[in-house]
């Protein structure tokens, strides 16, 4: 910075004493800056550290001394997640949920970006009458909290549709682990506003000369679509994906509701949240259990940490 | 005993068939609107091969249908969203003004007996409690931690040991934070919160238990979850601060404190409220954290999750309903004035 300060004449404040000791003072203050910085980092690490520290230890001493004990006694033991993803179903049996989970998670990330992708493309590069509104009522129902939406589509799922006494869609029926399909479809609806909106930004964002280019060549929309579009916005559909993957793996609520709570169809979720609320002094089994649960969307995340934050924001600042 | 891998196939053949639907309409789809123009395009070929060779007049050239194709284009979604959005959100708010099971009118008996019943006022002042503590802490704490690893050698790490709380789900984080209150009656504390108060000479607390005490226990969960999301976007704002103005400022004399008053905060203002007012949205609707921790006893509950036990653990649709209208009510103005931003952000 002294380099770049221009030589002043006369009158021209600050005097070489004063920058100095201003550099002292910011380094001090970079210097506060950095502990402060550090401490509330692990702050903010240490509650995740104590339970996979736990997750680590024999069961009787979970139960007994605290966590950070373990650096002074250190026994470590992988019964615990033997325990809670393989035995019977009174520890866990975390394993059959692992895979609810994953029944769960994979078609509901696909369905609204593909359904999302689609109509993106039509709202921005297709003319016809009233896209506009069409847009705007999509983008629009991103305010509806899911709240709103339970109870109907629970009912709709589970009796079908009457008008007036005449039976117009049949219940679905479903049983066991034909309930993802409901779950599918209510993660999908609930995606679809925030999906559409976010990549509509994107692919109204694409060079129209691009577009105009291909349809001169005679190109249709589908292959428009295929061939130009759809590799253009990988990155959005990245962000995206990984987005509705967080959102879904780590949803209660939705699952809790059109899941059911057996291991035929419960998620990861589900479980967990009952076994702290029925075995809440089972440590053994929620800090390994918890970390079944969170180390897919953790090892998702860290690995595309930079996709993550650039959807965050687009949908957030940019707009 | 043993896992069972035999009977987990089902579910993986119930993924399969979900794949496949997938493919066949997502596919089906653009190959529909792929075959079905070119075969109208080959006829009209036809045609008018068939008008020059016996000199009838041309037909007419049609204008292409790019409706249809947006029609098309667009189906699955309008699809979804009505039968999953619209015609439930009509319902429930019809739902609202009816009574337990929706067989009749109650008018607005549901509204009145949320204001007036004791336990739901208690569920009411709570979410507000929420809703403005969740997002003033997590947002300064952002705030701060942002401008503090700003340029800092450790930042990337500094700024994902924040973040990462983003990934674990509301429950997970949930049971890490049930965990630092965990209490014994006798012997070692295993929470770390206990230990910290024994070691300071204090007596170990139920600290779930302790009304209103929980409540901001646990929206210490959503502040340590939310913080990230905060920090990140801010930061991101900081960033996008041009240089010269910063060097401009720096070259006045222009102190640290200063500095962060007259030009960061300004600077990210539209950053700042689009991050109150989406942690304000979360924080309205948040459900899993009350019910993975307390599951809503001991005067933790909020809106969502008494909404939940209403329509879904009582059978009481009305008045779950009911919950939903005003969740939703509370949200609106939040949204619309987040949406009026972005707009004014996208013209400006």
């Amino acid at each position: 910075m002294t380099t770049a300060t221009p030589t002043v004449g006369v009158g021209a404040q600050p005097p070489e004493k004063l920058t100095r000791a201003g550099r002292v003072r910011k380094r001090l203050n970079s210097r506060t800056a950095t502990v402060v910085s550090i401490v509330l980092a692990l702050l903010w690490t240490v509650p995740t550290f104590g339970l996979f520290v736990s997750s680590f230890r024999p069961a009787d001493q979970i139960k007994t001394t605290g966590w950070w004990t373990f650096f002074g006694d250190p026994q470590f033991t992988l019964e615990n997640y033997q325990q809670v993803l393989f035995s019977g179903s009174s520890s866990g049996r975390l394993a059959s949920y692992f895979i609810n989970s994953l029944a769960i998670t994979i078609p509901s990330v696909l369905f609204p970006l593909a359904f999302a992708s689609l109509a993106a493309y039509a709202l921005a590069w297709i003319k016809f009458r009233g896209r506009d509104w069409v847009y705007i009522g999509i983008f629009a129902l991103q305010i509806v909290p899911l709240q709103m939406a339970l109870v109907p589509l629970l009912r709709f799922f589970s009796t079908g549709v009457t008008v007036g006494g005449v039976q117009i869609l049949p219940a679905w029926d479903l049983v066991d682990e034909q309930k993802f399909a409901q779950v599918w479809f209510a993660h999908t609806c609930f995606a679809l506003p925030f999906a559409v909106y976010l990549l509509h930004n994107f692919v109204s964002q694409l060079p129209g000369d691009l577009m105009e280019a291909a349809r001169v060549d005679g190109a249709t929309h589908p292959k428009i679509f295929r061939t130009i579009v759809l590799p253009l916005i990988t990155p959005a559909l990245a962000a995206i994906g990984i987005f509705q993957f967080l959102w879904v793996w780590n949803d209660l609520l939705v699952a809790l509701i059109f899941a059911g709570g057996t291991s035929d169809t419960a998620p990861l979720t589900v479980r967990l949240a009952e076994l702290a609320g029925t075995r809440g002094n089972e440590w053994q089994r929620l800090t390994a259990g918890a970390f079944v649960s969170i180390v897919v969307p953790l090892i998702v995340f860290l690995s595309l940490q930079r996709y993550f934050v650039r959807g965050l924001l687009a949908g957030s600042v940019k707009g | 005993m043993e896992f069972d891998w035999a009977g987990e196939t089902p579910k993986f053949l119930m993924l399969m068939y979900g794949l496949i639907a997938f493919v066949a309409v997502v596919g089906g789809l653009l190959l529909l609107l792929d075959v079905v123009p070119a075969w109208f395009a080959r006829r009209r070929e036809a045609q008018l091969v068939a008008a020059s060779a016996s000199g009838a007049p041309l037909p007419r050239r049609r204008k292409p249908r790019e409706g249809l194709f947006a029609l098309f284009f667009l189906l699955p979604t309008l699809l979804f969203l009505t039968i999953g959005l619209v015609v439930p959100a009509i319902r429930t708010t019809l739902l609202s003004f009816m009574n337990r099971d929706g067989s009749g009118w109650v008018g607005l008996e549901n509204y009145g007996w949320m204001f007036s019943e004791g336990s739901i006022i208690r569920v009411l002042t709570n979410t507000l409690t929420w809703v403005i503590l969740v997002p003033l802490v997590a947002t300064a704490f952002g705030l701060i931690y942002a401008v503090l690893v700003d340029k800092a050698r450790f930042e990337a790490v500094a700024k994902s040991l924040i973040f990462l709380p983003m990934a674990i789900s509301f429950v997970g984080a949930a049971i890490i934070w049930k965990f630092v209150y965990a209490y014994r009656g006798e012997g070692d504390q295993i929470g770390l919160l206990n230990q910290i108060v024994v070691s300071l000479g204090g007596e170990p607390k139920q600290w779930l238990l302790e009304s209103p005490l929980n409540t901001f226990l646990l929206i210490v969960i959503m502040i340590w979850i939310q913080a990230g999301f905060a920090m990140v976007v801010l930061s991101a704002a900081i960033k996008a601060i041009p240089a010269d103005i910063i060097e401009a400022a720096r070259l006045d004399g222009t102190t640290p404190w200063q500095m962060f008053w007259q030009i960061t905060m300004p600077s990210i203002r539209p950053a700042l409220i689009v991050v109150v007012v989406t942690i304000s949205i979360a924080t309205l609707k948040v459900f899993d954290i009350v019910r993975t921790a307390t599951n809503g006893n001991y005067d933790t509950s909020v809106i969502a999750n008494e909404m939940y036990n209403q329509a879904f653990r009582y059978q009481e649709t009305g008045r779950g309903s009911a919950l939903a209208v005003f969740l939703f009510v509370l949200v609106l103005p939040l949204v619309i004035y987040q949406i009026r931003n972005l707009r004014q952000q996208r013209e400006g």
